[in-house]
C-alpha cells in the first residue's frame, strides 16, 4: 500500500496553498478571571463540575484520608478493592489492610486474570497525576502499577487527587508538566465523571461501559 | 422525475413521530450548546483560535502527515495509507487475518461508516459489533446513523424498548432508559471481554508527539482501544493537528458545540501499544489513514475549508432542513450542512449534487461552526460548480447543468438587465394581476398565491415625482 | 457610522416592486421625512440573487452589472430588504472578484445599507407612536440576522413605539423556509418549515406580523392566509409609516 502513501502525499503536495493561514495564538482558557483562581477556588470549581456529573467528592487530609477511604468502602459495601501495592498511596492502604475489604493487586498482565477483573472486582483505587478545575477532570497516566483497565473495568473507581496538583485548565496542566518535552505515555487520560450516555432521547444515563461511580478523595 | 432524495424527504416528512424526535432532540442540543457559551466574545475568540489551528494544520498537511507517521512509527504504532474505502477495508481485513480474528468490537467511527467496514468484513466472515450505545441500537435495527454524534437520535425510548425486546427476548420489556442502558452494558461487557480486535476512530491525531486522541462519554471507546490485543484506528487524512497544545482549545469547543458538555467523560490519548512491563493495553496498534476524495477537496483553495471540520454536528443541530427531514433522508454517511458540502465533493456532483439544494442558505450552520467553515458560501460554490460550463477540480463539475434551466436563467438575465423589458414585463404582470393563477403548484399547496400589486413601485415613485438620478 | 447624508439612492427590490410597492413607498417617505432626498433610479430591476443562489453566476453578474451602474454618486444605497442588501454588500464583492468592474462593485457594496440599519444607525431616527395599542410579532430574515448582522435594528425601532407590545415566538431566529428558489426547488421541506413557523407565530396571539424582508412575509403570510384567519403581515417600513402618522 506504499503506492497509496505516495499518491496521497503527491496530490497534497501539488496543491499549493497560497495564503498563509492565521497562526494559532496560545490558548488563553475560557475566562480571563481564571488566572486569579487560588487553590480554594480551583477546589470549588472542580467539586462543582464533578458533582454536576454525579461524581462523589470527599475531602480529606494527609492524616485522615485512609479513614475516609475506609468509610467509603464500608458505605458501598465493597467485598474487595483493587489497589496497587507499589505506589505511595497504595502501599499505605496495604499497610492497614485489615481496615479495608479484601485487597487485590494487579500483579500479572490482564490476560492471566481477565475474568476476575471483569466479573469479580467491586472497585479499584488509583492515584492521579493531577486535576483540572475548569472542567472537573482527573488526569491519569496509567502505568505498570496502575494499569489502564483499573479506572475502566470495575464498576466503581475511587481516585485520590492532591489539591496542589489541581490545575486551572487542561492547557495549563499540559504546559506546566511539560508533556511534550517529557514525551507522552502509552495512554494519557482525562476522566470527568462516571461513564454516561445520552444516546436514547438525549436523556442522561450513567454507568454505560465504564465505571458506574466515580469517587474522588481530595487531599 | 422523483429522485432518491426527494423520495426520502417525502417519506420522512410523513413520519410525525420521527419528526417530533428530531425536533425535541435538536431543541435540546441547541439550548445545551448555548448554555456552554454564556460569553459571546469568548465564543468568537475560541472559534477564531480553533479555525486557525485547523487551517494551520491543513496548510502543512503533507508535512504533518509525514511527521505523524514518523512519530507514530517511532512509538510503535503501525501506519497504513488508503486512497479508497476499499483499500482501507482490505488493510483492516489483512490485520484481522494475521491474527486469525473472527470478530471485532467497535467504538464509534464515522470513517468506518464511510468505508462500509461492517458490511465488507461481514462478507469475509468477521463479526462486527458496535459498542457505542447509539450505534449498538441502530446496528440492531439494521439502520445507518441519522446523526454523526447521536446516531440513534431518530428513535424514541419506545422504539428502543421494542427493539431490545425483539432482539433479546430474555430481557424483560422496559421503556426505562436506565434499565435499557444497563441491559446494553451487560450484553456488551461479555463482548469486550472476548473481542480479539478493537476498532476506533480518531478525533485528533497529534503530529508533534504521535498521539491519537479520542473523545467519548461511555467508556466503550476506552474498552475497544484497551482490552483487545489489537487496536485498529481509522481516520481521514485531515484529522491531523500540528502540536499537542492545539488539542485543549479544539477539545473544549468540540464538546461544547456538539453536546453542550464542558468536557466529555473520557478523553483518551494513545501514543503507543503496550510497553514491556505494562499489564494491559493492546500489543499492536494500527492507524489507517483514509483519503477517499479528501486530497482532491484539498486542491481547491476555497473548498479546502471543508476539511477543517471536527465533526461536532452543531451544523445539523441548528439546520432547519435537517431538523425536518432527519439524517436518513440524505442517503449519505454525513447528513446535514456538513454532509451536503462534503458528500457531493467526495462522490461527485453527478452523484450527490442534488444535496446542495437541501439548504435555505439561512446561515445558521456557518454561524455555529466551531472552526468557522463558511458552509453557506461553500454550498453556493458547489451549486455553481454543478452548473458551470468551465472546468473546476470538483468531481462532476457541470453535471447538473440542464438545458432548459440554463436557458431560463439566460432569458431572465437578459430581461433583468434591460430595464425597458423588465418594466414592461412587470407592468404587464401587475395589469393582469386578477388573472394570475391561484394554483402555482407546490407554492400554493400550503400558501395562498402571491398577490401582485396593481401598480409597481417603479410606477408609483415615478408618479410621485421621485428623483431618478 | 456614516455621517447623515443629504441624498441617498433607494433600491426597491423586485419583490417589493411587484408585490409590496406600498412598503417601498413608505420606506422612501420615512427617509424623506427625515429631510433626506431620495433618488430612485428607474432603470433598477433585481439584485441578481436568484441566479447567484442557483449557481448561475454569469447570469447573476449580467444583472448585477446593470445595477451597479445606477449608483455612481458617493452616497448610501438603502435597500428595504436584508436579503437583497446582503447580496449587494456581501456577495457582489465575490461575484465581481477579478472582473474588470470589480472596483465599481466594491464601491457600491461599501455603500449599501439595509433600511432598518440606515434608519437607526445613520439617521438615528426618532419615532413617535400615534397608533392604537397593538401586539406585534417580528420575523427577522436570516440574511438580516446573519449576513447583515442587523437583527437588533428592527427591534430598536419597534421599541420606540410606546403602544406597540412585542411578543416573541419560540425559535424566533429559525429560518421561515423561504430561501428564495429553495421554496420552489424543495417545496415539501419549505412547506414543513413554514407551517411550524406559522404555528409558533400564531401561538404568540400577535395582532400583526412585521418583518423587513418581503420574501419571508410573502412566505409566512401566504401560509397563514391559506389556513384562513391570518394574522395580518406588514413590512416594517409600512408599519412604521402608518404608526407615526405618515407625516413629518
Amino acid at each position: 500500500m506504499s503506492n497509496a502513501r505516495t499518491n496521497i502525499l503527491s496530490r497534497l503536495c501539488q496543491s499549493s496553498i497560497q495564503e498563509t493561514p492565521p497562526q494559532p495564538s496560545p490558548y488563553q482558557g475560557r475566562e480571563q478571571e481564571k488566572d486569579d483562581w487560588d487553590t480554594a477556588e480551583r477546589v470549588r470549581r472542580f467539586t462543582e463540575r464533578m458533582e454536576a456529573v454525579r461524581a462523589e467528592i470527599h475531602h480529606a487530609s494527609r492524616t485522615d484520608w485512609l479513614d475516609v477511604l475506609a468509610e467509603i468502602c464500608k458505605a458501598k459495601g465493597l467485598n474487595n478493592l483493587l489497589v496497587a501495592a507499589e505506589t505511595e498511596w497504595g502501599s499505605a492502604i496495604h499497610a492497614q489492610a485489615q481496615r479495608f475489604p479484601a485487597l487485590k493487586t494487579y500483579q500479572q498482565p490482564i490476560e492471566t486474570w481477565k475474568s476476575e477483573l471483569f466479573y469479580g472486582i467491586d472497585a479499584a483505587f488509583t492515584g492521579t497525576r493531577g486535576g483540572i478545575a475548569e472542567t472537573g477532570t482527573l488526569i491519569l497516566w496509567p502505568d505498570a502499577h496502575e494499569p489502564r483497565t483499573m479506572s475502566l473495568v470495575p464498576p466503581i473507581h475511587i481516585a485520590l487527587l492532591e489539591t496542589d496538583k489541581l490545575y486551572t485548565t487542561f492547557a495549563e496542566a499540559m504546559q506546566a508538566e511539560g508533556w511534550v518535552e517529557t514525551g507522552m505515555p502509552t495512554n494519557a487520560l482525562l476522566v470527568s465523571g462516571p461513564s454516561k450516555s445520552a444516546d436514547i432521547e438525549q436523556t442522561l444515563a450513567y454507568g454505560v461501559h465504564g465505571p458506574k461511580e466515580l469517587v474522588v478523595i481530595l487531599v | 422525475m422523483t429522485t432518491e432524495f426527494r423520495h426520502n424527504v417525502t417519506l420522512n416528512l410523513a413520519k410525525p413521530n420521527v419528526r417530533a424526535n428530531f425536533r425535541k432532540a435538536m431543541d435540546g442540543l441547541m439550548s445545551r450548546r448555548l448554555d456552554q457559551f454564556p460569553d459571546k466574545a469568548e465564543l468568537e475568540r475560541l472559534r477564531t483560535q480553533s479555525m486557525a489551528i485547523r487551517a494551520n494544520a491543513l496548510s502543512k498537511l503533507p508535512e504533518l502527515l509525514e511527521q505523524l507517521e514518523t512519530n507514530l512509527t517511532r512509538n510503535g504504532i503501525h501506519v497504513h495509507w488508503a486512497e479508497t474505502p476499499d483499500e482501507a477495508n482490505h488493510i483492516v481485513l489483512a490485520i484481522l487475518q494475521q491474527h486469525n480474528a473472527k470478530s471485532l468490537i467497535k467504538g464509534k467511527s464515522m470513517v468506518s461508516e464511510e468505508m462500509g467496514m461492517n458490511h465488507f468484513l461481514e462478507g469475509h466472515g468477521i463479526d462486527c459489533l458496535e459498542s457505542d450505545l447509539g450505534e449498538f441500537i441502530i446496528q440492531l435495527a439494521q439502520e445507518p446513523p441519522s446523526h454523526i454524534v447521536a446516531p440513534a437520535i431518530h428513535k424514541s425510548r419506545q422504539d428502543v424498548a421494542k427493539l431490545f425486546n425483539e432482539k433479546f427476548p430474555d430481557i424483560p420489556y422496559t421503556e426505562n432508559i436506565d434499565e435499557l442502558t444497563q441491559a446494553a452494558r451487560r450484553i456488551l461487557r461479555d463482548k469486550f471481554y472476548a473481542a480479539p480486535v478493537g476498532i476506533s476512530g480518531v478525533n485528533f491525531a497529534v503530529a508533534e508527539t504521535g498521539t491519537l486522541c479520542l473523545v467519548e462519554n461511555e467508556g466503550n471507546g476506552r474498552m475497544s482501544t484497551t482490552v483487545p490485543k489489537v487496536h485498529i484506528a481509522v481516520t481521514g487524512i485531515e484529522k491531523v493537528v500540528e502540536k499537542l497544545s492545539d488539542v485543549p482549545p479544539l477539545l473544549s469547543i468540540l464538546t461544547r458545540s456538539a453536546t453542550g458538555q464542558p468536557i466529555t467523560t473520557y478523553f483518551n490519548m494513545i501514543s503507543s501499544p503496550r510497553k514491556p512491563g505494562e499489564k494491559d493495553g493492546p500489543e499492536e496498534v494500527h492507524l489507517v489513514l483514509l483519503d477517499n476524495g479528501r486530497s482532491n477537496i484539498y486542491s481547491d483553495p476555497e473548498l479546502l475549508a471543508t476539511l477543517r471540520c471536527i465533526r461536532c454536528g452543531a451544523c445539523m443541530n441548528h439546520c432547519p432542513v435537517y431538523t425536518r427531514i432527519g439524517g436518513h433522508s440524505y442517503g449519505t454517511v454525513y447528513p446535514g450542512p456538513i454532509g451536503i458540502i462534503l458528500e457531493p465533493q467526495k462522490a461527485g456532483l453527478d452523484v450527490h449534487g442534488e444535496l446542495t439544494q437541501a439548504s435555505t442558505l439561512c446561515g445558521a450552520c456557518g454561524e455555529v461552526c466551531p472552526v468557522r467553515i463558511p458552509i453557506p458560501t461553500l454550498i453556493n460554490r458547489l451549486r455553481y460548480d454543478g452548473v458551470r460550463k468551465d472546468a473546476s477540480t470538483t468531481v462532476g463539475t457541470g453535471s447538473r447543468r440542464k438545458t432548459g434551466e440554463a436557458a431560463a436563467w439566460k432569458s431572465w438575465a437578459w430581461a433583468a438587465s434591460h430595464p425597458a423589458i423588465y418594466n414592461f414585463g412587470a407592468k404587464t404582470a401587475t395589469r393582469l394581476h386578477g388573472l394570475f393563477p391561484s394554483n402555482m403548484g407546490a407554492w400554493t399547496n400550503v400558501r395562498s398565491a402571491p398577490q401582485l400589486a396593481e401598480q409597481t413601485l417603479h410606477e408609483r415613485l415615478k408618479a410621485m415625482g421621485v428623483d431618478h438620478e | 457610522m456614516a455621517t447623515r447624508p443629504d441624498t441617498i439612492y433607494f433600491f426597491g427590490t423586485c419583490l417589493i416592486d411587484l408585490m409590496y410597492p406600498q412598503a417601498g413607498v413608505s420606506a422612501m417617505q420615512l427617509i424623506q421625512r427625515e429631510g433626506v432626498n431620495v433618488i430612485f433610479p428607474q432603470a433598477q430591476t433585481c439584485c441578481g440573487q436568484p441566479a447567484w443562489n442557483s449557481g448561475y453566476r454569469d447570469e447573476a453578474r449580467t444583472v448585477a452589472r446593470a445595477q451597479i451602474a445606477l449608483f455612481p454618486k458617493p452616497i448610501p444605497v438603502v435597500i428595504p430588504s436584508g436579503s437583497c442588501a446582503g447580496m449587494m454588500k456581501v456577495h457582489y464583492p465575490e461575484l465581481f472578484a477579478n472582473q474588470p468592474d470589480e472596483a465599481q462593485a466594491l464601491d457600491v457594496a461599501g455603500r449599501v445599507y439595509e433600511l432598518t440599519e440606515f434608519l437607526v444607525d445613520v439617521l438615528q431616527i426618532e419615532l413617535k407612536d400615534l397608533g392604537e395599542p397593538v401586539k406585534v410579532a417580528v420575523h427577522t430574515s436570516c440574511s438580516s440576522r446573519r449576513e447583515m448582522g442587523v437583527a437588533d435594528k428592527i427591534e430598536s425601532l419597534l421599541g420606540q413605539l410606546s403602544n406597540v407590545k412585542r411578543v416573541e415566538q419560540i425559535r424566533k431566529a429559525e429560518c421561515c423556509g423561504f430561501g428564495g428558489t429553495f421554496a420552489v426547488k424543495q417545496p415539501e421541506i419549505s412547506a414543513s418549515i413554514v407551517l411550524e413557523k406559522v404555528e409558533t407565530i400564531r401561538a404568540t396571539q400577535a395582532d400583526r406580523l412585521v418583518g423587513q424582508d418581503a420574501g419571508c412575509l410573502m412566505n409566512i403570510g401566504g401560509a397563514m392566509e391559506k389556513q384562513g384567519d391570518a394574522i395580518p403581515h406588514q413590512h416594517i417600513a409600512e408599519f412604521l409609516w402608518e404608526r407615526t402618522g405618515g407625516v413629518a
